[in-house]
């Protein structure tokens, strides 16, 4: 039998969930018109105000948000409460450098953490289950978003954080966990291991919640039948909340998003025009709950589908595909997001020029990173040890920006291949 | 009395060495010491050829990246014990020897060795206060 953490809202009619998006929208334009003066210069130059928008139906008036607004608004120019009611900050990568911080009241972890607990509950998960949390904790918001979800549950939460095999194993092990959260790479990671050391019979896990980065069918089915459990997907992102503005059900066949939180459109990402139903397009989200970061319209640029066809698990909200790419040069590696211009930056302030070539494989499960850079005069020297102390000093400051270790190949001059006078910057090997 | 060393950046991929060989064969420049330091992805090609000027002109036009560095070539007794000698001196004085190499070929019964440290001058120095002769270019047959 279906189980629900919010079933009234989970299962409410479309006019009830419309007509609690038309309610919050015009409050919450209302809020950022008054609290933030960013929104207001945005709006006033669009020729809008918070007159114009009555309900959902004028959601298209309003302007667009993108990361570089995140950039330029850097730290506070978004926030739309006084510091003294905010609690919390979670953090990803920017596009160049410059980090995207996002703010939370208590009101907001309240309701994310609920979110995350929908996401465990349609799991199968209930306070009798043990929760195995390995996605990273601290700025990334995958640990600290299922963790809170988890004790919302009532689940007994194992805050395990990322990496220690060994450690992830003996507990999983000896506490007996049945459901996981982590990225699907360290599932089939972990799943791998676990057949390798011959644990398969002293796992109990029945379940995972797996997202952060893009994952098949195919891997799904893997990871199943390794684990012999059932693997959900679930997406969110910092700039929204985190993990848990949409999830998957019983039915595997897309993710439930919010929408008491979240209105979620389609658009074409080269038009901007909202597309209707079914359409493939660039999901756009409007936050229309969260009090200390509110986001309107903001591009996520990730490609999907959504559909409202009815779902058997007896969830009303919009499923949204799994994203199918990106409408920008963003990366996810091992959960992480990388654009290509923050290794540009790396790269010219450590002396190099910006030719180069990012090439993404994933080994053994294992999603891995190479940055081929040219050598130039300036850092070459007879000495060979002069050279590899320059490319360690690369390496950690790749580490640095990136948050993640990148393979540096130093390779010839003019080596790089230029097509049409334009370099390939990105190649992904990966066989998702 | 330093000898003039072209260090080329090599990519550890087939061919890159017969490239550069080639490329001097074909310009008919004469190599008189050649030497290979590598890591598992790439290298420092180091090398005395009779036209230093010449073949570097040459390889820069050919797109390559490379560094002139002057060098110390040592006379070193060929005979069990030589090489240890002149080390050891070296290692007395305090000089730090970032890497060395021997030349092809032998001359009146001593072996040539390059040497390339920080402080020349003070290698010129103690090498001739122990009586250990220095190799010119010209006795390379360098122009």
């Amino acid at each position: 039998m279906e189980r629900y953490y919010q079933k009234e809202i989970e299962t409410a009619d479309r006019e009830q969930i419309l007509a609690w998006q038309n309610e919050r929208l015009v409050k919450q334009v209302r809020h950022v018109w008054d609290d933030v003066p960013y929104y207001r210069k945005k709006m006033e130059e669009k020729g809008v105000t918070p007159e114009d928008i009555q309900g959902v139906e004028d959601l298209h008036k309003l302007p667009f948000l993108t990361k570089d607004d995140l950039r330029e608004a850097y730290p506070y120019g978004l926030l739309a409460k006084p510091l003294k009611d905010c609690v919390r900050i979670q953090s990803t990568s920017g596009t160049t450098g410059r980090r995207v911080v996002a703010f939370y009241t208590q009101h907001d972890i309240d309701l994310w953490e609920d979110c995350c607990a929908r996401a465990i509950t349609a799991a199968g998960g209930t306070s009798g289950d043990v929760c195995h949390v390995c996605y990273g904790y601290g700025l990334f918001t995958g640990g600290p978003g299922l963790n809170g979800g988890s004790h919302k549950v009532g689940c007994l939460t194992l805050p395990m954080s990322s990496g220690n095999t060994d450690r992830q194993l003996q507990f999983m092990v000896d506490l007996e966990a049945t459901i996981l959260c982590c990225t699907p790479s360290y599932a089939a990671f972990l799943a791998e291991s676990i057949h390798e050391r011959g644990l398969r019979d002293k796992i109990k896990l029945k379940a995972g919640i797996f997202g952060a980065e893009a994952w098949s069918e195919e891997m799904r089915q893997d990871i199943q039948n390794k684990l012999g459990i059932k693997a959900y997907d679930i997406y969110g992102l910092t700039e929204t909340s985190g993990p848990g503005v949409a999830f998957e059900c019983s039915e595997q066949t897309g993710m439930h998003i919010n929408e008491d939180h979240f209105i979620a459109e389609i658009i074409d990402p080269d038009t901007r025009e909202v597309l209707p139903e079914g359409s493939k397009g660039e999901l756009v989200f409007t936050s229309i709950t969260k009090e200390a970061f509110p986001l309107l319209r903001y591009r996520t640029r990730d490609i999907c589908v959504l559909t409202r066809k009815q779902c058997s698990c007896g969830r009303t909200h919009v499923k949204m595909s799994k994203p199918m790419g990106r409408s920008d040069d963003m990366l996810i590696v091992k959960g992480v997001n990388v654009f290509p211009s923050q290794i540009e930056t790396v790269l010219l302030e450590q002396g190099y020029q910006a030719n180069y070539q990012i090439i993404v494989d994933r080994v053994n499960n294992s999603d891995t990173i190479e940055v081929k850079v040219e050598m130039t005069p300036e850092n070459f020297s007879d000495n060979l040890g002069k050279i590899t102390e320059m490319e360690k000093g690369l390496v950690s400051a790749l580490k640095a920006m990136l948050g993640i270790y990148a393979k540096v190949r130093l390779v010839a001059p003019k080596s790089i291949t230029r097509s049409e006078g334009k370099a390939v910057r990105v190649i992904d090997n990966r066989k998702i | 009395m330093t000898i003039p060393q072209i260090s080329v950046f090599l990519e550890n991929k087939a061919g890159q060495l017969a490239d550069i060989t080639g490329i001097l064969s074909e310009n008919h420049v004469n190599m008189r010491a050649i030497n290979i330091a590598e890591t598992a992805d790439y290298g420092v090609l180091r090398l005395i050829v009779d036209d230093a000027s010449k073949a570097s002109a040459i390889l820069l036009e050919q797109g390559f990246i490379l560094t002139m560095t002057p060098v110390v070539g040592v006379a070193v007794p060929d005979t069990p014990g030589g090489l240890s000698k002149v080390l050891g001196v070296i290692s007395a004085a305090e000089i730090d020897v970032e890497y060395m190499y021997s030349v092809f070929g032998q001359k009146d019964g001593q072996a040539c060795m390059i040497f390339r440290v920080a402080d020349t001058d003070g290698l010129a120095e103690i090498l001739t206060k122990n009586g250990i002769a220095m190799i010119s270019g010209e006795d390379l047959g360098l122009h």
